[in-house]
C-alpha cells in the first residue's frame, strides 16, 4: 500500500498531491507536464519533496515533519524508466541480477528463472544491452527491477519510447506482472488506452494536483473529467469474461452483466477476464431494439447524465448492468430523440470499432489469478 | 653497421630506467588522477577553479620551472622533502623516484583531462537506476561509474606514460642527469648530442623512443576498440 501526501516546488511548477492506493496497478494519468514523473521521482527517492510524507506498506520513506528521508538505495522501490537505462557494460544476466545482489536475502521473492520465464527473455541472457531491440530492452529493465524484490514497482511511461508493435509485445507481460507477481505497481502514462487496459486504480492528475482517484471503470465513466483526460479519447471500460470463441467468423464473445459483446478474435482462454475499452464516438443510441442492423452488439441501458451545453457534440453517460458506457452524439440527435436522464435506451457498438489495443486481459479479483492463461 | 644497432650497457640502463620511471609515474598518479578528475567533474566547492588551474599548471609552465618548484618543495631541505625523508624514509632528490615524481606531475594534467572527459560522458541516469536497485553510492561508483570511465582511464594512462617517456626539463632540473639513477632516455639522448661522436647513440635511442611510444599508442587503441565493442553489445 502506498500512502502519499507531498508538496514540492520545481521552479514555477507546484506539485501538491495526496492519495492512498492498494494492490494491483495504479495508473497515474495526465497530460505531459501534469507532474506524474515528478511524483514518481519523489517516491523513488530521486528527488526530495519540500514538504510531505510518503509511506509504503507502513514503512515511512519520507516525512519532512519528522526529518525522515530514506535514501533511494534503501527504499527497495523498483523503477522502470521511460528509457531502459540498462547497464551497457554488463550482460543481460548481470543486469538482471544487479539488484538481487543488494536485496536482503530473507526478502528475496521470485528467482531468476521465474522472472526470465515471466518476461520471455531466456534467449537474451548472455547478450549485452547494445544488441537488444527496444522491446527486449524494456522487458529486461522490468525483470531487473522485479529481481530486486521491490515493495513497490514504479513504471514511468515504459512504453512511450516504443512503436505500436513493440507496445503490443510488452503489454501482455505487464498484465501478467500485475496479476501474478504480487507487487503493487504505480504506472505513469498519458495514453488512455494503456490506462484503460492495465489499471486497477486510476489517479487523474493535472497541473500538479490529483483531480480524481478510483477504480478505472468509475473514473473513466465520469463526464466532468473529460476536459482533463482529453475529449477525443473519451471512453468507458467494461470488465467482462470470455464466453466463447466463434471460429467460423473469427470472433470472440465476451459476457458482461448487460449482455454479450462480440469482438475480433482475442487469444484468451474461455472464462478468462477481459477488459474492453469502448470509445464514446463508437457508441450509437436507439430508442427501441433495432432490427436489420449490421452492428452485433446491442445492450439495454439507461441514460444517467448528459454533459456539455453549448457545443454541437454531447457526451451521454449510460448505466448498464455491471458498468457504464459513454456515447458521443450530436446535439441535434439528443434533441430529436429526446434523450434525457432516466430514459431507457439501447446502446449499439460496432464490433470492428473495438480494436486489438482496446482489449486486455484482466483478473476480476486479485485473489483469482491462476485460472486464466495467456497463449501468446 | 653492427655498432649502429648494438646497444651499449649504459643505453640499456637508460631504456630500462625510462620504462621503470614511466610505469611508476603512471600507476602511482592514477588514483590521484581519478580522484582529481572526479572532484573537478562532479564537485561543487569554493576554489574549484583554483584547483583546476593548479592541476593544469605544469601543462603551460616551462618544465624547468616545474622542476625547480619540485626541487624547492621536495629537495632535501624542502618542507615536504624533509618530512618525507625523516618520517617515511622516502627520498626524491637525485633519485629515480624523483624522476618518477617529476614525470607524474608533468603527466597529471593530461591524465586528469582524459579521465574527466570520460566522467562527463557517463550517463548519470544509469547511476540513479543502480541506486534504485539498492546499490549504495560506493557500489554505484565501483560497479557502474568506474567501468564506464574505463576508456578515459586508459587514454589518460597512455598519455601520462607517453609524457613520462618524453619528460626532460623538469626531470633534469629536479634530479639532474645521473647515469644509472636519473638518466632517462631523453637525458641520455641529450648527453649523446653534447659529446663528439655521440650521433649514433642519439639516433639509436631516438629510434627506441619512437618504437616504445608507437607500441603504447597501438596498445591503447586496441584496448579502446575492445571496450567500445563490448559497450556496443557485440
Amino acid at each position: 500500500m502506498l500512502e502519499l501526501d507531498v508538496q514540492h516546488r520545481l521552479g514555477a511548477f507546484a506539485l501538491d498531491a495526496r492519495f492512498t492506493t492498494g494492490p494491483g496497478l495504479t495508473a497515474l494519468f495526465g497530460r505531459s507536464g501534469a507532474g506524474k514523473s515528478s511524483l514518481v521521482n519523489l517516491i523513488a527517492g530521486l528527488s526530495r519533496p519540500d514538504h510531505g510524507r510518503i509511506a509504503v506498506d507502513g514503512t515511512v520513506l519520507v516525512d519532512t515533519a519528522r526529518g525522515v528521508y530514506v535514501p533511494k538505495h534503501r527504499r527497495r522501490i523498483g523503477y522502470v524508466f521511460q528509457e531502459d537505462r540498462l547497464f551497457p557494460h554488463l550482460t543481460v544476466q548481470h543486469n538482471l541480477l544487479f539488484g538481487r545482489w543488494f536485496s536482503p536475502r530473507a526478502e528475496r521473492s521470485g528467482g531468476l528463472d521465474d522472472v526470465v520465464a515471466l518476461l520471455g527473455i531466456g534467449p537474451l541472457l548472455q547478450r549485452r544491452p547494445g544488441a537488444l531491440s527496444g522491446g527486449e530492452k524494456q522487458r529486461v529493465a522490468i525483470g531487473r527491477a522485479l529481481l530486486a524484490s521491490p515493495r513497490l514497482l514504479l513504471m514511468d511511461e515504459p512504453l512511450a519510447a516504443l512503436d505500436t508493435q513493440r507496445k503490443d509485445e510488452i503489454l501482455p507481460y505487464i498484465e501478467r506482472l500485475r496479476d501474478d507477481a504480487g507487487v503493487p505497481i504505480v504506472y505513469v502514462s498519458h495514453s488512455i488506452a494503456e490506462v484503460a487496459r492495465l489499471a486497477t486504480t486510476m489517479v487523474l492528475m493535472s497541473d500538479g494536483k490529483v483531480d480524481a482517484i478510483g477504480p478505472v471503470t468509475e473514473v473513466l465513466g465520469r463526464l466532468d473529467l473529460y476536459p482533463k483526460t482529453g475529449r477525443f479519447e473519451a471512453s468507458a471500460v467494461l470488465d467482462t469474461t470470455v464466453a466463447r470463441h466463434d471460429a467460423v467468423y473469427g470472433l470472440s464473445v465476451l459476457r458482461c452483466a448487460a449482455g454479450e459483446i462480440h469482438v475480433p478474435r482475442i487469444d484468451l482462454a474461455v472464462g478468462g477476464g477481459v477488459r474492453v475499452r469502448i470509445r464514446a464516438r463508437d457508441v450509437t443510441i436507439a430508442l427501441a431494439p433495432p432490427h436489420g442492423l449490421s452492428a452485433l452488439n446491442i445492450l439495454p441501458a439507461r441514460i444517467v447524465e448528459t454533459g456539455g451545453d453549448e457545443s454541437p457534440v454531447v457526451d451521454i453517460r449510460l448505466a448498464l448492468d455491471g458498468g457504464h458506457l459513454l456515447a458521443r452524439l450530436t446535439r441535434r440527435s439528443v434533441a430529436e430523440l429526446g434523450l434525457v436522464s432516466g430514459r431507457a435506451v439501447y446502446a449499439i457498438i460496432k464490433s470492428v470499432a473495438i480494436d486489438r489495443h482496446s482489449v486486455g486481459r484482466f483478473a476480476p479479483e486479485p485473489a483469482d489469478q491462476a485460472t486464466d492463461t495467456l497463449d501468446t | 653497421m653492427d655498432t649502429l644497432f648494438a646497444l651499449s650497457q649504459d643505453e640499456l640502463t637508460a631504456i630500462r630506467l625510462s620504462l621503470k620511471v614511466a610505469l611508476w609515474a603512471t600507476f602511482s598518479s592514477l588514483p590521484v588522477g581519478i580522484l582529481l578528475a572526479l572532484v573537478l567533474a562532479r564537485g561543487r566547492f569554493f576554489g574549484k577553479a583554483f584547483l583546476d588551474g593548479l592541476v593544469h599548471l605544469p601543462l603551460v609552465l616551462p618544465p624547468v620551472v616545474t622542476g625547480y618548484a619540485l626541487l624547492l618543495l621536495f629537495g632535501r631541505n624542502g618542507p615536504l622533502g624533509r618530512v618525507l625523508a625523516d618520517d617515511f624514509g622516502i627520498v626524491f632528490a637525485f633519485r629515480w623516484t624523483g624522476a618518477a615524481l617529476a614525470s607524474a606531475v608533468m603527466g597529471l594534467p593530461l591524465m586528469v583531462r582524459a579521465i574527466r572527459l570520460s566522467i562527463d560522458a557517463v550517463d548519470r541516469r544509469l547511476e540513479d537506476a543502480a541506486g534504485t536497485l539498492g546499490a549504495a553510492p560506493g557500489w554505484v561508483f565501483l560497479l557502474i561509474t568506474l567501468p564506464l570511465m574505463l576508456p578515459g582511464i586508459i587514454a589518460g594512462m597512455i598519455l601520462s606514460f607517453a609524457r613520462s617517456l618524453g619528460e626532460f626539463g623538469a626531470t633534469i632540473t629536479f634530479v639532474s642527469n645521473i647515469p644509472g639513477e636519473t638518466q632517462t632516455l631523453p637525458s641520455a639522448i641529450y648527453t649523446f648530442t653534447q659529446v663528439p661522436g655521440g650521433d649514433a647513440g642519439a639516433l639509436r635511442l631516438s629510434l627506441i623512443a619512437v618504437l616504445i611510444s608507437m607500441a603504447a599508442l597501438l596498445a591503447s587503441d586496441a584496448l579502446a576498440r575492445r571496450i567500445g565493442r563490448r559497450l556496443a553489445g557485440a
